[in-house]
C-alpha cells in the first residue's frame, strides 16, 4: 500500500497567510502584515486608474489640435491624474506597504504599536479614496489637484467640496500611519537595537512619518477653510471680503512641499537597502545617511516658498526660498554619493531589484539637479507651468519613488509571499520602465524649455515630434508596469518556495520564514551587531 | 481583580505597552496643534494686515462671558488632574467622582459657549449668513476676524464635545473597576488631550476676546 498523498505531501509551516482564509480574517485583521497587503491590493488598483488617465493625457497630445478629449475632459483627467497619484498612491505607496510589513519586523516586534489603529487607516483610505474617486463619476473636478483659490473656491462649477472630503478623510490615515510608525520605532525596538543600528529603510521611514504626522494637519485645515469658503463664502481667500488668495498656496504648499519628501524619502530608504544586498557591502558612511534623512525632512518644511516664485511674493522672501532650496540639495546628495562609495569595490550582482535601484541613481539625479535649475529664481520665472516643471517632478515621483517602490516589491517579494517571482520576466520589465520612462519624460525636458506650457490638450504644432517620442514611451512604460502585475500574481500562488533569506542580505526581517508567521518571530530576537556586515572586501578577495 | 493584568499580546511588558500609548498621545497632539496652527497662522496674517478691525472685531465678544468660561475650563483641569492622582493611587471611587466633576464642567463650557453663539446669532453676527448686526468701519475685514472667531471656537467646541465622550467611556471604565495602580494608561492619556484642549483655550482667549482691551 503506497501512502496517501497527503502524508508525503509536506504542510506548510503555520505564516500569516494561511492563519486563517475567511473574510473576516482579512477584513478584520490586526495584524500589520495583512493590512501591508490589503493595502498592496488598494493601492495598486489606484495606481492604475492613475495610469488611466495618464494615458489619456498622453493620447490626446499626440496631436497638436484637441480630439480625442474636449478641454474640460482634459482637465479633469488631469486632475484626477495628479490627485489619484499622490494621495492614492504615491504617498500611500512605500509606507503602507513595505512600511507596514517591515517595520515592526525590522525592529524585531510583534506587531506595530497600535494595530487596531493601524486597520483603521486602511478603512479611512479606502472612504478616502472612493469619495475622492467617485468624484470623477457624478462630474469630475476640474481645479488640478491644487485645489488653488480663488478658482476652486469661487469659479469651478465641478464637485470640489466632495474631492476635498476624500482627500480630508485619506489625511487621517497618513497620520494615523505616521504616528504609529514613530511610536514604533521609539518604543518596541528589540534588546540591542539601538537607534545606530537601524536598517536605513527605519531612518527613512521614521523621517517620512515625521512630516507625515507634521505637515498632513495642516492640509486638512486648509481643505477644511477652502472648503466653508467655497460653500459659504466665508472670505478667508477671497480679495472682495479682505481675504487673500495667496494665503490658500503658503497653506497647501506647507503641507504640499514637505509632501514630496513624502514621496521620495521612503524610496531612498528602500535604495540603501538594495545597493546594501546587491553588492554585499556595508553602506558607506551609514550615520551620514541616516542623518541625511532627518535632514531632508527637517529642511523639507522650509523651502515651499519656491512654489510661488511667481505667485507675487516679496522678492526677499523669494531669495530666502531659493537658498533653502539649494541647502536640501545637499543631503540628497550626500545618499547619491554613499550608494556610489558603497557600490564601489562591492561584488555587484544584477537581480531585478539591483536593477531598480541602479534605475533609481540616475533618474533620482537628474530629478533631482532639475531641481535646482527650478529652485533658480530667474530660470524658474522662464520654465514656470511649463513641461519642464513636469517633467522635473515626474522624474522624481516616478524614476524616483515608483522604481524604488518596484524594487522594494521585488526585494521583498519572497518574505511578503514565501515565493520567488520569474527572475528574467522581472529584468525584461525592468529595462521596459527604464526606457520607457526616459523615453516618456525626457522629452518633456525639451518641450518645457522651448517653451510648451502644461495643463493643455492643444499645442503649436512644431511640438508634435516629441510629444509623440513621450506618448510612444508611455505605452512602453505601461506594458513595463502591467507585466509585474500579472507575473507577481503568477507567483504568488505558483512561483517556487522562497528560502528564509534569498538575498543572503542582512536585517532581522531575513531571519525570519518565508512568509513569516503571524508573531513575525518564534522568540523576541536579540541585536548584538550592526544592522550592515557583510565580509569586508580583504576578506572576499582571499 | 481587574480584569487586564497583562499587557496586549504585542507588548513585551506594561512599561512598553505604557511608553508607546502616552507617547501617542504626546505625538497626536503634536498633529493637533499643527492643526490649530494652519488657522492661527492665518488668523496672524490678517491681525497684522487690519489691527484696528481686530479690535473692533473682539469687542463683539463679552469679555466677561469669555472669562466666566476660561475659569470654568480651569476648573475642569484641576479636577482631570486630581483623577489621573486618583488612578495613580488605583482608588477607582475617586476617578469616577473627579472625572464626573470634569464632564459636568466641560459641559458648562459648551453650555455657556451655546449662549454666546446664540447672541452672536439674534444679533446677526454670523458671517457668511447673516452680518447685518455689525455696521461700523471695517466691514468686511471685521466679518473676517468674527470668521476666525467661529472657525476656532468651534474647531475647539469639537474637540470639547469628543472630550467628554472619551471621558465619559473612562469613567464607565472606572466604574467596573478597571484600572488598578499599575494598569490605568487610558485615564492619564485621556487627561493628556483633555489638558491639551484647556490650553488650547487660554490661547483663543487672549487672541479672541482681548484685543480691544489690550489697545
Amino acid at each position: 500500500m503506497t501512502n496517501p498523498e497527503w502524508i508525503t505531501e509536506p504542510l506548510a509551516p503555520p505564516s500569516y497567510l494561511n492563519n486563517g482564509y475567511g473574510w473576516r480574517s482579512w477584513f478584520l485583521t490586526t495584524d500589520h502584515k495583512r493590512i501591508a497587503l490589503l493595502y498592496l491590493i488598494s493601492i495598486t488598483g489606484f495606481f492604475f486608474l492613475g495610469g488611466f488617465f495618464a494615458m489619456m493625457i498622453r493620447l490626446e497630445l499626440l496631436t497638436p489640435q484637441p480630439d480625442l478629449l474636449q478641454s474640460d475632459t482634459y482637465n479633469r483627467f488631469f486632475t484626477m491624474h495628479g490627485v489619484i497619484m499622490v494621495w492614492f498612491f504615491l504617498i500611500p505607496s512605500i509606507p503602507t506597504v513595505l512600511g507596514n510589513f517591515l517595520v515592526p519586523m525590522m525592529v524585531g516586534a510583534k506587531d506595530l504599536a497600535f494595530p487596531r489603529l493601524n486597520l483603521l487607516s486602511w478603512y479611512l483610505f479606502m472612504i478616502g479614496g472612493i469619495l475622492a474617486f467617485s468624484s470623477i463619476v457624478i462630474g469630475g473636478v476640474d481645479t488640478g489637484w491644487t485645489f488653488y483659490t480663488p478658482y476652486s473656491t469661487t469659479y469651478s462649477n465641478t464637485h470640489v467640496l466632495w474631492m476635498a472630503l476624500g482627500i480630508f478623510i485619506a489625511g487621517f490615515s497618513s497620520i494615523i500611519t505616521g504616528l504609529n510608525f514613530i511610536i514604533t520605532i521609539h518604543t518596541m525596538r528589540a534588546p540591542g537595537l539601538t537607534w545606530f543600528r537601524l536598517p536605513l529603510f527605519l531612518w527613512s521611514t521614521y523621517s517620512t512619518s515625521l512630516i507625515l504626522v507634521l505637515a498632513t494637519p495642516v492640509l486638512a485645515i486648509t481643505l477644511v477653510l477652502m472648503g466653508l469658503e467655497r460653500a459659504f463664502g466665508i472670505g478667508i481667500f477671497d480679495p472682495a471680503l479682505g481675504g487673500d488668495p495667496l494665503l490658500f498656496q503658503h497653506l497647501f504648499w506647507f503641507y504640499s512641499h514637505p509632501a514630496v519628501y513624502i514621496m521620495i524619502l521612503p524610496g531612498l530608504g528602500v535604495e540603501s537597502e538594495l545597493i546594501s544586498t546587491f553588492s554585499r557591502r556595508n553602506v558607506f558612511g551609514y550615520r551620514y545617511v541616516a542623518m541625511a534623512s532627518v535632514a531632508i525632512a527637517v529642511f523639507s518644511f522650509l523651502v515651499w516658498g519656491h512654489h510661488l516664485f511667481v505667485a507675487g511674493q516679496s522678492v526677499y522672501i523669494a531669495l530666502a526660498f531659493s537658498f533653502l532650496s539649494y541647502l536640501i540639495a545637499i543631503p540628497s546628495a550626500i545618499k547619491i554619493f554613499n550608494w556610489m562609495a558603497t557600490l564601489y569595490g562591492g561584488s555587484i550582482s544584477f537581480e531585478t531589484p539591483m536593477l531598480y535601484a541602479l534605475f533609481f541613481i540616475g533618474l533620482f539625479t537628474i530629478g533631482g539637479l532639475t531641481g535646482l535649475f527650478l529652485a533658480a529664481l530667474g530660470i524658474d520665472v522662464h520654465v514656470t507651468d511649463t513641461y519642464f516643471v513636469v517633467a522635473h517632478f515626474h522624474y522624481i515621483m516616478v524614476g524616483g519613488m515608483v522604481v524604488a517602490y518596484l524594487g522594494g516589491m521585488h526585494y521583498w517579494w519572497p518574505k511578503i509571499s514565501g515565493r520567488m517571482y520569474p527572475e528574467r520576466f522581472g529584468q525584461v520589465s525592468a529595462f521596459l520602465i527604464f526606457i520607457g520612462f526616459n523615453l516618456t519624460f525626457f522629452p518633456q525636458f525639451i518641450l518645457g524649455y522651448l517653451g510648451m506650457p502644461r495643463r493643455y490638450h492643444a499645442y503649436a504644432e512644431g511640438f508634435q515630434t516629441l510629444n509623440v517620442m513621450s506618448t510612444a514611451g508611455a505605452s512602453i512604460l505601461a506594458v513595463g508596469y502591467v507585466l509585474p502585475l500579472f507575473y507577481l500574481a503568477w507567483s504568488f500562488f505558483r512561483g517556487p518556495l522562497a528560502p528564509t533569506n534569498p538575498w543572503g542580505a542582512t536585517g532581522l526581517e531575513w531571519k525570519t520564514a518565508s512568509p513569516p508567521p503571524t508573531e513575525n518571530f518564534e522568540e523576541t530576537p536579540v541585536v548584538t551587531e550592526e544592522t550592515y556586515r557583510f565580509p569586508v572586501r580583504e576578506e572576499m578577495l582571499v | 481583580m481587574s480584569s487586564h493584568v497583562y499587557p496586549a499580546p504585542h507588548f513585551r511588558s506594561f512599561e512598553q505597552q505604557h511608553e508607546a500609548s502616552e507617547l501617542g498621545m504626546w505625538g497626536f497632539l503634536c498633529t493637533e496643534i499643527l492643526f490649530f496652527g494652519g488657522v492661527l497662522c492665518g488668523y496672524t496674517m490678517y491681525r497684522l494686515l487690519y489691527p484696528q478691525a481686530w479690535v473692533h472685531g473682539s469687542e463683539l465678544n463679552s469679555l466677561w462671558l469669555g472669562a466666566a468660561m476660561t475659569v470654568v475650563l480651569l476648573a475642569s483641569s484641576l479636577t482631570m488632574a486630581l483623577a489621573v492622582r486618583a488612578a495613580q493611587l488605583g482608588q477607582s471611587k475617586a476617578i469616577v467622582g473627579f472625572l464626573a466633576v470634569t464632564i459636568a464642567l466641560g459641559i458648562g463650557f459648551l453650555v455657556l459657549k451655546g449662549y454666546e453663539y446664540y447672541g452672536h446669532w439674534v444679533h446677526h453676527l454670523v458671517p457668511g449668513f447673516n452680518f447685518s448686526g455689525y455696521q461700523a468701519p471695517d466691514h468686511p475685514q471685521v466679518a473676517l476676524f468674527v470668521v476666525f472667531y467661529f472657525f476656532l471656537t468651534l474647531l475647539h467646541a469639537v474637540h470639547m464635545i469628543v472630550g467628554v465622550g472619551v471621558l465619559s467611556v473612562i469613567a464607565m471604565m472606572a466604574r467596573r473597576d478597571r484600572f488598578s495602580a499599575i494598569d490605568h494608561g487610558p485615564v492619564e492619556i485621556a487627561g493628556l488631550y483633555w489638558h491639551f484642549v484647556d490650553i488650547v483655550w487660554l490661547f483663543l482667549f487672549p487672541l479672541l476676546y482681548l484685543v480691544g482691551a489690550h489697545q
